[in-house]
């Protein structure tokens, strides 16, 4: 019975760790960090690095979110979820919020009782096969084996795409995307589909990427986003405009160099707005006018933290695609700021 | 002496023949391999197959460790240096060794769970060795608040305070046990909540004091997590372990069915079906807003899943004890609580120990299943961070061969041990 | 004579309910049930209150949704459209698939280890030892992921089967081990095939009959009748009989290489291999020791005894050794079985759509609904464990030494 008190004290300081109430606002400010639900490891979007600290494109997220509700982009406590917890832990306000390439879909928004507020990778399932297979087309893949990775929306869309084609195959459900990568280059599959992000970076980990294809067809949409709980609308409107802030600092032409100097106030009404010299835009959403600079100043705008994690010149290498600004052809538009 | 003249006998032996040595093949070397290896044909075939099994199991271990290559940056900087002689790359274990071992844990702060660790063995002595002095049994008390401490840091206070509520409890119990065993018990955990619920303000008031770094519990990680729950939940689910088995064999039938079913619930489901409930679903049954570590809960679900295996080990200590022992109990006047503390238990435990150390082995090993709910013991370092980085994607033998050996370790130190005190309590008894 | 009265009846007075043994257990049930509905209740109502807020409720009707997901090792008909009911009940026949196949192998491993730990042949023994100890003292999680590492990297790809001069080739054309499985011949039921299947089980029937024929004759005559080969001709001799009378109705199908894979045949899939090996070589280990431990718990002197009786040793294993050590070996043998089974869960970590796999993962991530799913897997697993104790208690009693 000598060692209850450790439970004791532990149970004390874990009650006292946490306590989350609709306000989530109100409750970050008081904890002083922020709580976020990420990827247990994909390298590029969510994983801890040699010095055990997080990096990747979802973690940035949450590096904003806190610096413009804290002002500190190191007050996050990062909590690793599996596709099984992620959901629950955010129900069960263990996180605040889920930057954890989730597929935004309709039963997930409304059946699970999730707000999704807005999307910050536009993502699709493909197929990677080895080159010397000679495959040139998905519905080529009639009686492949095919390795998934479980607890996502893939195993559906393998299955939707298969059976829509009327071709069987055979599929080896993996837990982790480093031993699916191990059954596909030891040929225990014939193919390998995840999102096309995931495939690009488990691609160029390889030791020879050019012995490997990405299939044209990608047979899903995947609009990949972070999300908060239902019904507390406050603190979903500042993770959305976080985003969207960061999206149109990208188009305003807003990037960490520049951004202490267009704080002092530009010509542009939008970006001054933006950053907080302008409008009072802040103060609405419950936060200090200059959230967005502060936040900017950490993390870059949105191409900013694209290139640094997963864009072209990382080993990663995805080209921005779909992802681009709509100016420049892609879906990425954020609402004014106005 | 004969009077037989001596020329009258060709020759007379005056002294014993040495004994000759028996024929080669009878002795030495060769006997033994003759009767252990080779008596029949069959013995002599099940020889060369072993051999043959033990010489490819070596032609494989062998070039690999000593080829092994322990200096490297990446799995390609270690093809590079192998160059095909077919070594094992065990650079990955020392760039990530620290991963390997604390998960997390702040750099510079390796030096406390590691104090903590070697202090472990100073606690467990007097536990382990009836020879230890007795008076170290003071320091196995202290013990869990030191580690505390050590490991998770924050202001010494806290687990003193903790301490002082368990001194003033145990005070009370000690005061109020001659009335009454329940009486004491009672009197006892009320006034360590009280004393807990005082301090409480008292460590709001003083702030920190002696404060080491504090450390979250989600950094605690790599082999250290999988000590650390083994250690804390056999620790705590002894004590629920003995209450169960003796609520189990209780005559009053509603604790006993209370006992029997929550024993067999928990005997009848894998452990992996509790981790997921204190992963997925705990949250859902605590009161809306609070928040417990998920370190916390998933010590809360094994310590329950030791206590029943416990109880049923130690149920089986109670049922081998003779009868004469309860009646003789009985016919001292001593009641219930009495007989229990003073004469069944210290036996029925003795008689438990294999059993419970047993459990314990089990219970360590299956610490490893927490990666499959996210966290980074051990195994959860091996499957997330280290096999998906670039780096080192394809070193597995050499990760979970390493992950193998610390458990082989520690698990056959345990039962060693166990079978030790066995034969110590076998001499006890003849 | 005198005659005893009883003492003055005592009133119930309240302070007894603390004071007097009679009637303070009564207080403490109380006491205790009070405080179990109390938890109960508030667990309850939390749960009631957290789902409140959350907008969800407890119900199970998303078993009768389409499941959507694609299965690949079906013991009975299933496709993606198919319901999340059915797709549990294959991951239920798929953990009891691998929890038999376990269960067989690790009893058989286990025994031989088990008796050859006790060789007189050194180098065996020692070796058995280090099985033991290595495979006892390692998490079994570890041995899951390892078997299965050596399964997918050390076995070829069927690529490897392929061209002119492949690399890998199959065993007697028609057994192929890839690092997908295992591929062998599949028996095709022609017409006429039942006849011989009935009459294989007629004749195990026969073999049982005629043993238990000789040993009665054994005890009422002394006439000791030969069995061994006896039962062999009739294992092989009317089933191979009534094969080709009725004109081969059994025919094999060989698995062959085309497209990506080797078609036609059995496929043993590697996910179902390393778990089947990792939890039987486990478990086998601890058998071992329950094994030595019951052989070694017949003293000598019964073999000295039944030596000095005249028997013969094999009849002093079977008639006088094996009837005790069984006694001691067989309940810890059921209770290993059910803890098989119950890592088996384990099948997650590779991939086996086990009922964990299934309604424990993929059903509970896509549905969301954790509570439901949790509880019908821990419901599956309690009904599996009771049922085996139960079996288990019925066995101890009937194996309970009489005495008198």
């Amino acid at each position: 019975m000598k060692k209850s008190v450790f439970l004791g004290a532990l149970a004390v300081s874990g009650i006292a760790a946490g306590a989350a109430s609709a306000a989530t606002l109100e409750d970050v400010q008081a904890r002083g960090e922020l709580n976020c639900g990420v990827n247990t490891g994909l390298v590029g979007f969510a994983a801890p690095d040699a010095n055990n600290n997080w990096q990747g494109f979802d973690v940035e997220l949450c590096r904003a979110v806190a610096t413009a509700v804290l002002g500190d982009p190191d007050a996050v406590t990062y909590v690793p979820l599996t596709g099984k917890t992620r959901f629950t832990a955010l129900a069960a306000g263990e996180i605040d919020m889920l930057s954890r390439n989730t597929t935004w879909t309709f039963t997930r928004d409304n059946d699970l009782k999730f707000e999704f507020v807005g999307i910050n990778y536009y993502d699709g399932q493909g197929f990677m096969v080895p080159r010397e297979l000679g495959v040139t087309s998905a519905k080529d893949l009639d009686g492949a084996t095919v390795c998934i990775q479980t607890g996502t929306t893939t195993e559906l869309n393998l299955a939707d795409f298969f059976r829509a084609n009327n071709i069987s195959y055979e599929p080896v459900p993996i837990e982790t995307n480093a031993e699916a990568q191990q059954q596909y280059l030891a040929g225990a599959c014939d193919v390998y589909t995840t999102d096309a992000s995931g495939l690009a970076a488990t691609r160029a980990a390889f030791e020879n990427p050019g012995d490997h294809v990405v299939l044209p067809e990608i047979v899903s949409k995947e609009p990949l986003g972070p999300l908060v709980r239902h019904g507390d609308n406050e603190w979903g409107d500042i993770v959305r405009w976080t985003l969207n802030a960061l999206v149109s600092a990208e188009e305003l032409g807003v990037t960490s160099a520049n951004v202490a100097e267009l704080a002092n106030g530009t010509d542009n009404p939008e970006i001054n707005r933006l950053l907080g010299t302008e409008g009072g835009l802040g103060e609405m959403i419950g936060l200090e006018n200059d959230w967005a600079k502060n936040m900017l100043e950490v993390t870059g705008n949105y191409g900013e933290i694209f290139e640094r994690h997963i864009g072209e010149n990382t080993p990663i290498g995805l080209a921005r695609g779909l992802n681009a600004q709509w100016t420049d052809g892609g879906l990425l538009y954020s609402p004014p700021f106005r | 002496m004969s009077d037989t003249p001596a020329h009258s006998v060709a020759f007379v032996r005056e002294t014993p023949i040495p004994p000759a040595d028996p024929p080669a093949t009878e002795r030495g070397v060769i006997k033994w391999v003759r009767e252990n290896l080779v008596s029949t044909p069959a013995n002599a075939v099940m020889t060369v197959l072993s051999l043959v099994a033990i010489y490819w199991f070596l032609a494989l271990l062998v070039p690999w460790l000593l080829n092994g290559v322990w200096n490297a940056g990446s799995i390609r900087e270690c093809r590079e240096i192998m160059a095909g002689s077919g070594g094992g790359c065990f650079a990955v274990l020392t760039e990530r060794w620290h991963q390997l071992i604390f998960g997390r844990y702040p750099t510079d702060q390796y030096w406390r769970p590691t104090v903590a660790f070697v202090l472990l063995f100073v606690a467990l002595a007097p536990v382990l060795f009836q020879t230890v002095p007795r008076r170290l049994l003071i320091f196995t008390g202290l013990y869990p608040f030191l580690a505390y401490w050590l490991v998770w840091g924050g202001s010494i206070l806290g687990p003193i305070f903790a301490l002082a509520g368990f001194a003033v409890g145990y005070i009370a119990y000690s005061r109020l046990v001659d009335r009454s065993f329940a009486m004491g018990f009672f009197g006892g955990v009320l006034a360590a909540i009280v004393t807990w619920w005082i301090t409480g303000f008292l460590a709001d008031a003083t702030g920190n004091v002696m404060a080491l770094e504090t450390v979250e519990s989600r950094d605690i990680g790599g082999f250290m997590l999988n000590l650390i729950l083994g250690t804390v939940c056999v620790s705590l689910s002894l004590p629920l372990g003995i209450v169960l088995a003796l609520g189990r064999q209780s005559s009053m039938p509603i604790i006993k069915w209370i006992c029997v079913v929550f024993i067999e619930f928990i005997r009848g489901v894998p452990l992996i079906t509790l981790l997921f409930v204190a992963n997925v679903v705990l949250a859902y049954f605590l009161p809306p807003g609070s928040n417990f570590d998920l370190i916390l809960r998933v010590i809360i679900m094994i310590t329950m899943f030791a206590a029943a295996y416990i109880a049923e080990v130690i149920r089986g200590g109670l049922a081998a004890l003779p009868r004469g022992q309860y009646e003789a109990a009985d016919s001292l006047g001593l009641d219930y609580a009495q007989a229990m503390r003073l004469i069944i238990l210290p036996q029925a435990l003795k008689i438990s120990i294999p059993g419970i150390v047993n459990v314990a082995v089990g219970l360590f090993k299956d610490t490893t299943l927490v990666s499959i709910i996210a966290m980074f013991d051990l195994v959860g370092m091996v499957r997330g961070p280290i096999l998906a980085s670039t780096d080192w994607n394809g070193v597995y033998w050499e990760l979970f061969g390493f992950a193998a050996f610390l458990f082989f370790v520690v698990c056959y130190g345990i039962s060693q041990y166990s079978q030790w005190l066995e034969r110590q309590l076998q001499t006890d008894r003849r | 004579m005198t005659v005893m009265t009883d003492p003055p009846r005592e009133s119930f007075r309240l302070s007894m309910l603390l004071n007097d043994t009679r009637y303070r257990s009564y207080t403490f049930q109380f006491i205790a049930l009070i405080a179990l509905f109390l938890f109960i209740g508030w667990l309850i109502s939390n749960a009631a209150q957290n789902l409140e807020d959350l907008g969800q409720d407890i119900s199970y009707g998303f078993l009768g949704e389409s499941a959507g997901y694609d299965i690949n090792q079906r013991p009975i008909e299933y496709n993606s459209q198919d319901s999340h009911l059915r797709a549990s009940i294959v991951g239920v026949l798929n953990t009891l698939i691998v929890a038999f196949l376990g269960c067989i192998t690790a009893t058989v491993l286990g025994v031989v280890a088990g008796v050859l730990r006790l060789s007189n042949n050194w180098i065996v023994a020692k070796l058995m030892a280090v099985y033991v100890e290595a495979f006892r003292n390692v998490p079994v999680l570890i041995w899951i992921l390892i078997i299965f590492s050596i399964m997918t990297v050390s076995l070829p790809g069927p690529r490897a089967f392929r061209g002119e001069d492949p690399s890998s080739s199959m065993l007697f054309d028609a057994f192929a081990f890839t690092n997908r499985g295992v591929y062998a011949p599949k028996p095709i039921w022609e017409s006429g095939s039942m006849i011989v299947v009935i009459t294989f089980l007629l004749s195990i029937l026969a073999i049982f009959a005629y043993r238990a024929y000789a040993k009665k004759l054994l005890y009422d005559t002394g006439r000791l009748l030969p069995t061994f080969w006896p039962s062999i001709a009739i294992f092989f001799v009317p089933t191979i009989l009534m094969f080709f009378i009725l004109g081969r109705p059994i025919s094999l199908e060989y698995p062959e290489l085309r497209g990506f894979n080797f078609q036609g045949g059995m496929q043993i899939r590697g996910s179902l291999i390393a778990l089947w090996f990792a939890l039987a070589i486990y478990t086998g280990a601890f058998i071992a020791e329950n094994v030595r431990a019951g052989i070694m718990a017949i003293s000598k002197g019964q073999t000295e005894a039944a030596a000095s009786l005249g028997l013969r040793p094999n009849r002093i294993m079977n008639l006088v050794i094996l009837p005790q050590a069984l006694r001691v070996i067989i309940p810890p043998l059921i209770s290993q079985y059910l803890n098989l089974t119950k890592n088996s869960s384990l099948a997650i970590a590779v991939g086996y759509m086990d009922i964990t796999g299934t309604l424990g993962g993929i059903t509970l991530n896509q549905t969301g609904r954790a509570i439901e799913a949790i509880l019908l897997l821990m419901l599956f697993y309690l009904t599996i464990s009771l049922s085996i104790s139960a079996i288990m208690n019925v066995y101890n009693n009937s194996v309970k030494l009489k005495e008198r």
